[in-house]
């Protein structure tokens, strides 16, 4: 299993892996979020008390919930990288971070859409949506550090100590930011207390969330390996080869 | 050893003090420039007194920061402290100690002041003393995991903002609670324990980071 992991940190070996990965991710990324999203825009039944707003909730709850995660692989990424030197656990922070930006920014945004008919405001200081909102500034915080640097591997190695230090103090800002009262629903204990008509669909869009993500941290990852390694002869056959096809 | 980096960042310090003064006008400044900006009756000043206080305490502590590893990074100072036999995280909290006496604590001097030109009572400028007081070291210890990542780079100033503000939240929120709550002559001391707590954490954590930022930094 080591051996396999090693490889990992070959770049071409990355490059090619991912290549593999990407069409299977993406046709089932879009088969998710299609049936998903037809499901639940379409044919599952309006709430008795939230008409038909609710569901705007098959965007919004799954890419709270993956802005989290996203995060959550950012810091795993950057203590491999730190920890065993790996460069392409550096690089793939550096992939996730403007995706999980983009999932924080569709959560506050379709939640904000849904706040305007059911509590009447956009905004609202309340709990949920700053430490949302706070998460984002720490997503920008890492991209704009990464993008500070000249030398590519410093910036993996500084966006990674950021992203370590930003998930130690994640934890203290949401529960600080729960101190206010807070108008936002309480967690579902996994969908649980949703209607079983309305979960089903809600499930396709997590899950193809997911696989878009990884999608597009894959696409990411890979134009980064080939612009770190574009010195490589293996990169220089490889544009030799698509300028020929 | 570490007395010795203390002491040798006092002394530095003490030779250029408009960088010590500086921050401190800019703290004044800024507390000046609310009442002038939302009118001047005491109760409004005092209701949004804890807010101003501690964002004005955040900005100007900010504007200090950036001195804490710079001047030592560009005249070669920082490889040289790197390379001393003390481990770089006690090396770090020698310099953080020593910033601190030199920006921190004399907020803490002003808060009088401060108290009086935004008609707080005696009760609850003390309790603005003791947030001051726990509160700042803690700022100096989460600003120098940033400083020691920007410090390399050229336009680093505006990216330490945006790197450290949004980790300061916590201690914005249970700061200013904590003057809420004495506005209202309630208890703080569960305030002051979280913020002690703050303090703790970030004197413990915050140097390991912070030297390992450097290293990142100076290669």
């Amino acid at each position: 299993m080591w051996k396999a992991l090693h490889q990992l940190a070959i770049p071409e070996r990355l490059y090619g892996l991912c290549g593999r990965f990407i069409p299977w991710l993406g046709l089932l990324s879009a088969l998710l979020l299609v049936v998903g999203c037809v499901w639940g825009f379409a044919f599952a039944p309006a709430d008795y008390q939230q008409g038909q707003s609710y569901r705007i909730m098959y965007l919004h709850v799954p890419a709270a919930m993956w802005s989290m995660g996203i995060y959550a692989s950012m810091a795993i990424a950057a203590f491999i990288g730190l920890i065993w030197q790996m460069k392409m656990a550096d690089l793939a922070v550096a992939a996730m971070a403007p995706v999980g930006a983009v999932y924080t920014l569709i959560a506050l945004i379709t939640g904000s859409a849904w706040g305007k008919p059911m509590w009447g405001t956009w905004w609202i200081w309340d709990a949920r949506l700053t430490s949302e909102l706070v998460l984002l500034f720490l997503y920008v915080g890492v991209i704009a550090l990464y993008n500070a640097f000249d030398d590519r591997r410093l910036a993996g190695r500084a966006a990674g100590i950021l992203v370590l230090v930003g998930v130690v103090n994640l934890p203290i800002i949401h529960y600080s930011v729960v101190w206010w009262n807070t108008l936002h629903q309480g967690s579902t204990n996994m969908q649980q207390t949703i209607d079983p008509a309305m979960r089903m669909p809600l499930r396709w869009c997590i899950f193809g969330f997911l696989a878009l993500f990884a999608t597009l941290t894959l696409m990411r990852l890979r134009n980064l390996i080939l612009i770190q390694e574009r010195r490589r002869p293996w990169v220089a056959a490889l544009a030799q080869k698509g300028r020929k096809a | 050893m570490m007395w010795l980096i203390f002491r040798r960042e006092l002394r530095v310090a003490f030779r250029k003090g408009a960088e010590i003064i500086n921050p401190l006008w800019f703290f004044l400044i800024v507390i000046t420039l609310f009442p002038l900006g939302i009118g001047p009756e005491p109760q409004m000043l005092a209701r949004i007194a804890p807010g101003v206080i501690w964002v004005a305490a955040l900005l100007s502590s900010l504007l200090a920061m950036e001195r804490l590893f710079r001047d030592d990074w560009q005249d070669g100072g920082l490889e040289q402290l790197m390379l001393m036999p003390l481990p770089l995280p006690a090396v770090v909290l020698a310099k953080v100690g020593a910033h601190w006496v030199v920006t921190g604590l004399p907020l803490l001097l002003l808060s009088p002041l401060v108290a009086l030109l935004l008609g707080l009572d005696f009760h609850s400028w003390q309790v603005m003393a003791l947030t001051l007081l726990l509160g700042t070291p803690t700022l100096s210890f989460l600003g120098a995991i940033g400083v020691g990542l920007t410090v390399g780079l050229r336009r680093g100033g505006v990216l330490l903002s945006l790197l450290v503000l949004p980790l300061t939240i916590p201690l914005l929120i249970f700061a200013t609670a904590a003057l809420d709550a004495a506005s209202m002559n309630l208890p703080v001391n569960g305030y002051m324990a979280i913020l002690g707590a703050f303090l703790a954490g970030s004197a413990t954590l915050g140097p390991f980071a912070t030297a390992a930022a450097l290293r990142v930094s100076v290669q």
